[in-house]
């Protein structure tokens, strides 16, 4: 490692940009170091299912060269980031963490990637993630689980877990996620990182492998509330690719984040705080609103009554839309055709299917097929979307009268891997979380302190389309606690030398 | 016997008589239609794959790549719903796309995107002339979903073959369904129902109308009941018929097989059957125990739509003259026979070629004696239509007010009209350089009607003596004087003046 990247693990990306754009550091450096530190801690973690050592090189000089040339370019330029396998770039393999799309390639980018990559990011590998985003704890991966850089023993959530401990790890600043439930907010929250999901249809999910379409979102996790600023402003905006993003200007968050929280309501919801809290996150979240109050925040208390109808509501929708897209899996294009040899096609589809997903993705295939299926759609699947509607209604009706509500992420800190064998109790990781994907809301999720030595997750959501506002609630929060600088140690284990 | 009942009903001979007095058929067409737009449905790759070599005309949106998604064309619900408005149907002001899952090889992403309960329109009716009546058939629904892609089968159906081929390319183009109301009652009636939705969307300019080639296709569901029964029988779908007749027969053939079976006291399966044109008569495919359940839901990716009033008021606008309401404007409008308006109009194409002849100044009456008769003729000889013909429509208009003004004869026009079709070149110039111009000079023609009285005279004695017959060979006489270009007529009248007067 050259001295010129030494101690930059904890650097924010403005801070980073700076450095690159005094020639204090080169891309290349940087990049060269985000790839060096993947490969100590990945026998730890598990983080990444490939990896794009030249291709992460080749982009950093070109970022180099545009810099040299004094060219104008993006404060991202050069920056490294690592993308959860879910998302699409050209001629990369893609695999959605599934056996079944082992060694597929896909042919195009997808629209949030492009748009970092006219920005000149720099990729450096694809994360682990449970296979197709369904899971909480990168276990459902068909490649193995991801550690928890805070303890390699436990998991550090999901489904984007990867992208949450490679950043959390210190190796690269800033990763992106998806969130169809939590899946970005529930790793963030157990890694100790900043994890943003942004209004749905605020960033395209065109190139994204959807797994439950009227909930997916794509977004970032960093280090720093005004990194995943940075990212959110690149990413957001109508795309003509998808359909679902929304025409509407995107704010500029990143002007109003040092805004402060004087004078803002804040909601805690009744329902968010209850029992089910360990007592380290009760003790963290409830430390939390103290510190807003000190900020001068006015904290209320509200209500979202229906929040124990979230889990159950998710568990209809989501499997239903995942039965149908996940029917484009039948070995007929592309992956895994089985069985090699020629076979009758409903042979070849059960042999693909049977063996190219694993049991998580095969349950709800099966829970969603059978809540669509004739003569039970009306009880569950369109009971579902009626529920979705009233939870969407509460939280309007309390946004009409706070400014963001805050509550915990996760109930509970980071698990040891294989803790949770029953799904039910899986699925129970994201019950603070689900009800902000099926209302559509930007919620994130920021480190607040600590039980045990693992990290404890603070949840900012706000109204429709008041990312920024979410953005500034929780920079404010960062900038008056001091987590923001608390890093896991590299295994001893895997000491080699000096850690970053 | 069964297989007797099955196999007997000869088809040509108009079904089994007696069929109408025991039993009332039933039949209701679905009838797909590929939108004649640049672009599929949900991604820009083009509508048009006819002539393109397999799987080049495809995309990750076409082929459902992981990640890919669908935007909707806008042109191709435009397309519907000009389409329901001439059928008369009803515009929600909502709509929306579902997706139908079902597992196909020739369907990329494991389900259709088409519309289940919020269609584009709704409650539409087709109504026509048939043999002196009118028949009223009502539409359900006028949807729109996508086409999917082509199977080669190496064998003869997908299940048994060695092997399948697949071409994407037709995958995504967008797919209009018209759902008619089983309210047609005859074979007869299907396929003149089905002429006239042909002819609405060719004159719309929405689909080709070609049943061979499937850019237009048709189910039908038939079944039987005593005639004035209100409930409906059991339900047969058939399929695979690729042209007009095919659908005639079809349905001629399965009114026939299902009668057989109730008179023998059995009641037809509901299921669907392929009409095998080799063999003139149907067969099953899949009885209803395999019936898919589509598990329709609202498609997540596509937003609801929202049809504004004013969206309809502007493609109502934009609505073209229909063919029915076309032919009865040539009736009052030129004095045309309503057959002869009938034909005329039966594509867009030609009634417009009428139109452009009369207002080119081409007497109706003339103009439709010309396009039905010699011009049909050639058109269909030569497979070229007028229009791209040498002779072209200003050329057809100019030779037929030759005739009208008794310029030319009519031996002679017909004569220029195959030549300039064929060959092109300027009428006025053929006409002049060949002298093929009707001596149309009275004082000419007397000078030579009094040469041929001066050359012949026995045959004027003949005819004086009373031999009316003598008086052809005179005329003869001067028409081979004029080469043919006399009206044999004012010849004949010209000679008996003069001969009278002597």
């Amino acid at each position: 490692m050259t001295a010129a990247v030494a101690g930059t693990g904890n650097w924010s990306i403005t801070r980073l940009a700076q450095a690159l754009e005094k020639k204090e550091l080169s891309s290349e450096e940087l990049t060269g170091a985000a790839l060096d530190s993947i490969d100590t801690w990945e026998p730890a973690l598990h983080a990444y299912l490939s990896q794009m050592r030249e291709h992460a090189l080749d982009s950093a000089r070109a970022s180099d060269r545009a810099r040299l040339a004094d060219e104008k370019v993006s404060l991202l330029s050069g920056i490294p980031i690592a993308l959860k396998d879910v998302l699409c770039l050209e001629n990369q393999p893609v695999t959605a963490g599934s056996r079944l799309l082992e060694g597929f390639t896909s042919p195009y980018t997808a629209t949030a990637v492009a748009r970092l990559k006219a920005a000149g990011m720099v990729f450096v590998g694809k994360t682990n993630c449970d296979e197709f985003a369904m899971g909480s704890s990168t276990e459902n991966s068909g490649y193995g689980p991801t550690g928890n850089p805070w303890d390699p023993a436990c998991s550090p959530g999901g489904s984007s877990g990867g992208s949450a401990a490679t950043v959390a790890a210190r190796s690269v600043p800033c990763s992106l996620g998806t969130d169809t439930g939590g899946s970005i907010r529930q790793p963030a929250s157990l890694c100790g990182v900043v994890g943003f999901k942004p209004t749905y249809g605020r960033v395209s999910r065109y190139g994204l492998i959807a797994f439950a379409s009227s909930l997916d979102q794509i977004g970032p996790f960093t280090r720093r509330v005004e990194d995943a600023a940075l990212l959110y402003r690149e990413m957001a905006g109508a795309d003509p690719m998808d359909s679902t993003t929304l025409s509407d200007p995107v704010e500029d968050p990143v002007p109003q984040l040092s805004a402060g929280v004087a004078g803002l309501r804040l909601g805690v919801p009744r329902e968010y705080m209850g029992s089910a809290l360990s007592p380290g996150v009760r003790a963290a979240v409830e430390a939390a609103i103290a510190l807003y109050q000190e900020q001068g925040a006015i904290i209320e208390e509200v209500s979202l009554p229906s929040t124990d109808l979230g889990l159950s509501t998710y568990y209809v929708i989501a499997p239903a839309e995942c039965s149908s897209n996940l029917a484009r899996f039948d070995g007929v294009r592309y992956g895994n055709r089985l069985p090699s040899e020629l076979a009758p096609l409903t042979e070849m589809y059960l042999e693909t299917r049977r063996k190219g997903f694993g049991p998580e993705v095969k349950r709800r295939i099966m829970l969603g097929t059978y809540v669509l299926s004739h003569g039970y759609y009306d009880a569950y699947y369109r009971k579902a979307q009626q529920v979705r509607s009233l939870i969407a209604n509460e939280f309007s009706t309390v946004f009409s009268k706070v400014d963001a509500l805050i509550a915990p992420t996760s109930p509970s800190v980071a698990f040891p891997l294989g803790a949770k064998s029953d799904a039910l109790s899986m699925y129970m990781c994201d019950v603070l979380t689900v009800p902000v994907n099926l209302a559509g809301l930007p919620g994130i999720s920021i480190p607040c302190g600590f039980e045990d030595g693992l990290p404890v997750g603070l949840q900012v959501i706000g109204p429709r389309l008041a990312d920024a506002m979410v953005l500034r609630v929780a920079h404010a929060y960062e900038e008056a606690s001091g987590w923001k600088d608390e890093a896991p140690k590299l295994p001893h284990t895997l000491t080699t030398g000096e850690a970053l | 016997m069964a297989s007797q009942v099955t196999a007997g009903p000869a088809v040509e001979d108009g079904g089994a008589p007696g069929i109408s007095a025991k039993y009332e058929a039933v039949i209701g067409l679905e009838v797909h239609a590929q939108l004649l737009t640049e672009s599929k449905m949900f991604c820009g790759c083009r509508a048009d794959y006819a002539q393109m070599p397999p799987n080049t005309n495809v995309c990750p949106v076409c082929m459902g790549l992981p990640g890919a998604l669908p935007v909707m064309n806008r042109k191709a619900v435009e397309y519907t719903i000009l389409t329901a408005l001439a059928l008369n149907c009803t515009i929600p002001e909502e709509s929306k796309f579902d997706r139908k899952n079902y597992f196909y090889p020739d369907l990329p992403k494991g389900y259709q995107i088409s519309q289940y309960d919020m269609p584009l329109s709704l409650n539409g009716h087709l109504s026509f002339e048939l043999e002196g009546r009118r028949v009223r058939a009502g539409i359900t629904r006028v949807h729109l979903e996508e086409d999917t892609g082509t199977l080669q089968h190496a064998g003869s159906v997908l299940h048994t073959a060695a092997s399948s081929a697949i071409d994407y390319n037709r995958c995504g183009v967008p797919l209009m369904e018209i759902v008619g109301e089983p309210d047609l009652r005859s074979a007869e009636e299907a396929r003149e129902y089905l002429v006239r939705l042909r002819q609405i969307l060719t004159y719309l300019g929405v689909n080709d109308g070609n049943l061979e080639t499937g850019s237009m296709r048709c189910d039908a569901n038939v079944s039987l009941r005593p005639p004035g029964d209100s409930q409906l029988g059991v339900k047969v779908e058939i399929k695979n018929m690729n042209s007009f007749r095919a659908v005639h027969r079809a349905i001629q053939y399965e009114i026939a097989r299902q009668a057989g079976l109730l008179d023998m006291g059995e009641k037809p399966l509901q299921e669907t059957r392929g009409w095998v044109e080799t063999e003139s008569r149907t067969v099953s495919q899949r009885t209803k125990e395999y019936a898919a359940d589509y598990r329709y839901f609202p498609e997540p990716d596509l937003p609801p739509l929202q049809i504004s009033r004013q969206l309809v008021e502007e493609i109502t606008s934009q609505m073209p003259e229909l063919p029915e309401q076309k032919a009865a404007r040539l009736v009052t409008q030129f004095g045309l026979s309503s057959y002869e308006a009938g034909v005329l109009t039966a594509t867009r194409a030609s009634a417009d070629t009428f139109e452009a002849v009369v207002a080119g100044g081409l007497p109706p009456q003339a103009a439709s004696r010309w396009l039905l008769g010699d011009v049909a003729k050639l058109e269909t000889e030569h497979r070229t239509r007028l229009a791209e013909s040498g002779l072209g429509v200003a050329g057809l208009v100019r030779l037929g007010n030759l005739v009208e003004k008794g310029s030319i004869n009519g031996t002679t026009a017909k004569a220029l009209l195959e030549e300039l079709f064929l060959s092109g070149g300027d009428l006025d110039d053929l006409v002049q350089s060949r002298g093929l111009s009707m001596v149309s000079d009275a004082a000419e023609l007397r000078r030579m009607a009094e040469e041929v009285i001066a050359a012949n005279p026995k045959s004027v004695a003949d005819f004086q003596g009373g031999k009316e017959a003598a008086l052809q060979s005179l005329v003869g006489g001067v028409m081979k004087l004029t080469r043919g270009r006399a009206d044999a007529r004012a010849v004949t009248q010209l000679l008996r003046e003069l001969l009278s007067a002597e």
